[in-house]
């Protein structure tokens, strides 16, 4: 099983590197764990207009002028976990909702009128009210409508991922959060989700379970971000070379400063996140990195094509949200409030093409 | 008795395991490994290894390759 | 050092035993090489010369033996010389080698993977030689090769590493040892392999038909031995300043100004 290097040592491999170090690895075609750290380095900073330059072309060249686009369906803000940072804490008094299945056929129509090919089903980790039995039903439901249907819910075993892909699932994102593993234990109070280890060795479970694809990530605001994409880095050369016939993605779920909520442990800036996306593009040329509408319409709109594979769009992060506009309890407040129709404009006046549809998953035959 | 060693058939006189014939043929019993009717004789149980008429016995050994 | 299914080996270089003037010339080449391994293949006792024994010339316990199938033509019988060699050298390792065609003495990939399913299951340590194809080093792999033999070139033809982009791919994505097989017809091609990552190099031709096969041997030690220090001290990359005519000077210092 993979074992996430110490934190510490993250942190210091990621202070030491020099501009030599930083030259070395942008010259690179195949690199290295310790040139992934150069790139995330301070001393990488000023070296991201090369970045960005290294990491459009790498880009452009492997998924050509194309982004996809998916939106999620919030399915249930219940949840058993209590996590310092995130609004759906089942410490915060928010109003619960678990969809029936009618009413997720009915988010589906909404987000498959509007046209989505690919959905992201997302719910809170409370095994009560979603367990796989409810995944299978509403995957059961849904597989007719769109190509590809992917999920980010709690941390399931490998049956219950083979059942999920026997019922039309595709892929699985699961985030380890933070890979500072005392740093966890502070933010992850209670619940199942405080067990570090098994959360870590999630996406190994996926992979064997035959998923398409397995997306990881950490949010960024909790511990330093270049130590995180390190640790990233770490984590997506164990996959690769263990399931190598596996798809991978890393998200970046960014955390914005907001009254009343929880404040960011450290400070991301939109600069960061651009030195971690890049950097991890060159380091390894066909992850999918995928940008959500936490970030806003003049970052995303920038990003096109210099990095990024994959947008979310028009997304509702409240159960119920598409169909009921009045719908309480989101998971955080979205920065690009654009409709799909919006940013396939954008996209296609940046001379790239939208593309909802990546793969169909009629051509899915399970094991 | 009559015997196909390495393909070729020959009349032995005198012998009756696996090691009589490998005495008879002159090879140290170390140096080779023995199929009897397509069965690998151990190393060591060439004594036990009773040999009968038209019986095949390939006897092979290392040589240089790449 | 190189560890193969538990065994360490100090030495990157193994080499073949095949096409010698004689035993007394082999044993000297491959204790000038220094290497550790050394291949073997399984043939019918000559019975009109017995003596003919080359274990005697190398003595049993200073190297590791790694027999061959060599002329297996299928699986099956890989299979039956994979047997009769363990039986012979009372070990499990095996270097599998299925090459139906006689004429360029190619790898069958189907028969390959078939015949490393069967004899992991049976308990050898088996190294399959391959053509240079990184999903079937994957999946040679995942069949439970110890390591893959990727070919440089076809067997005996000294042309090097010609297969190096393949090679490449197979050395970023495997998780078990690489040994780059035949093809590898000079000192510098064996250092080209170790450079670009490769665990070992596999050589015998090269070597054993030099004019002077002892020398060679040892020009081949060095040559892995500097190509290996050249990969882990880390390589300088070849310049990209050349390609001037790439979209990279295309894009604008001003493009990333949307950042906050």
């Amino acid at each position: 099983m993979f074992q996430s290097p110490n934190f510490q040592t993250l942190s210091s491999e990621i202070i030491t590197p020099t501009a030599t170090d930083v030259e070395r690895a942008l010259d690179k075609d195949r690199l290295q764990l310790h040139d992934l750290a150069a790139l995330l380095s301070p001393a990488a900073e000023p070296y991201l207009q090369q970045m960005a330059v290294r990491s459009a072309n790498i880009t452009l060249k492997r998924f050509g002028r194309t982004t996809q686009l998916y939106a999620p369906i919030y399915l249930s803000n219940y949840c058993t976990n209590r996590c310092a940072y995130c609004g759906f804490s089942a410490d915060n008094l928010i109003k619960r909702k678990c969809l029936t299945l009618e009413e997720v056929e009915k988010e589906a129509a909404i987000l498959h009128d509007r046209g989505f090919q690919h959905i992201l089903l997302v719910s809170g980790e409370a095994e009560s009210a979603v367990d796989v039995e409810y995944m299978e039903a509403v995957a059961l439901r849904l597989r007719n409508k769109f190509a590809a249907v992917s999920i980010e819910i709690q941390p399931m075993s490998t049956e219950h991922y083979m059942r999920l892909f026997e019922a039309g699932i595709t892929a699985v994102a699961v985030y380890q959060e933070t890979y500072d593993r005392d740093l966890y234990k502070q933010v992850h109070l209670s619940g199942k989700k405080s067990d570090y280890d098994y959360r870590l060795e999630t996406p190994a479970r996926v992979a064997q379970a035959g998923m398409r694809e397995v997306g990881i990530g950490a949010l960024l605001g909790l511990a330093d971000w270049r130590a995180e994409g390190l640790a990233i880095g770490h984590h997506l050369n164990w996959l690769r070379k263990e399931f190598w016939s596996t798809a991978f993605t890393v998200s970046f779920p960014r955390m914005r400063p907001a009254a009343g909520e929880f404040e960011p442990l450290q400070l991301v800036s939109e600069r960061n996140l651009s030195q971690l996306i890049f950097a991890l593009r060159l380091f390894d040329q066909d992850v999918g990195l995928i940008v959500s509408t936490r970030e806003e319409e003049r970052y995303r709109n920038g990003m096109l094509g210099l990095g990024p594979t994959r947008y979310s769009a028009g997304s509702c992060t409240a159960p119920g949200g598409y169909g009921d506009s009045d719908s309480e309890g989101e998971q955080f407040s979205v920065g690009d409030h654009r409709s799909l129709d919006e940013v396939c404009t954008m996209i296609r006046n940046k001379g790239f093409d939208p593309v909802c549809k990546d793969w169909d998953r009629e051509f899915q035959i399970s094991n | 008795m009559n015997l196909t060693v390495n393909g070729n058939t020959k009349l032995f006189q005198d012998i009756k395991t696996v090691t009589d014939l490998l005495i008879t043929l002159n090879l140290e019993p170390e140096t080779v490994v023995v199929e009897h009717n397509t069965t690998i004789i151990q190393p060591g149980s060439f004594d036990s290894a009773h040999l009968a008429e038209g019986d095949q016995v390939e006897i092979i050994r290392f040589v240089g390759g790449g | 050092m190189l560890t193969i299914a538990g065994t360490e080996f100090r030495s990157r270089l193994f080499l073949g035993t095949g096409k010698f003037s004689s035993p007394s010339v082999m044993a000297e080449a491959i204790a000038a090489s220094d290497c550790q391994m050394v291949t073997v293949a399984l043939r019918r006792v000559n019975l009109d010369d017995p003596d003919d024994d080359i274990m005697k010339a190398l003595g049993l316990h200073d190297y590791t033996f790694l027999p061959n199938t060599s002329g297996a033509r299928d699986a099956k019988e890989a299979i039956r010389l994979a047997h009769l060699a363990r039986a012979a050298s009372g070990s499990s390792w095996l270097k599998l080698e299925v090459t139906p065609d006689p004429r360029t003495l190619l790898p069958d990939p189907v028969e390959t993977l078939l015949a490393t399913e069967q004899l992991v299951k049976d308990g050898f340590i088996v190294l399959p030689y391959m053509n240079a194809d990184p999903i079937l080093a994957l999946r040679l792999q995942d069949a439970g090769a110890a390591a893959v033999m990727p070919l440089g070139a076809p067997i005996g033809t000294n042309q090097g590493v010609l297969t190096d982009f393949q090679v490449e791919i197979i050395i970023e994505q495997a998780k078990v040892p690489v040994v780059v097989d035949a093809g590898i017809g000079a000192p510098s091609h064996a250092a080209y392999a170790m450079e670009m990552g490769a665990d070992a190099v596999l050589v015998n031709t090269a070597i054993s038909v030099a004019g002077d096969p002892i020398a060679m041997a040892a020009a081949f030690a060095k040559a892995v031995e500097a190509g290996r220090t050249a990969f882990v001290a880390g390589m300088g990359q070849k310049s990209k300043q050349a390609s001037a005519s790439s979209p990279e000077s295309g894009m604008l210092s001003s493009d990333l100004g949307f950042l906050n």
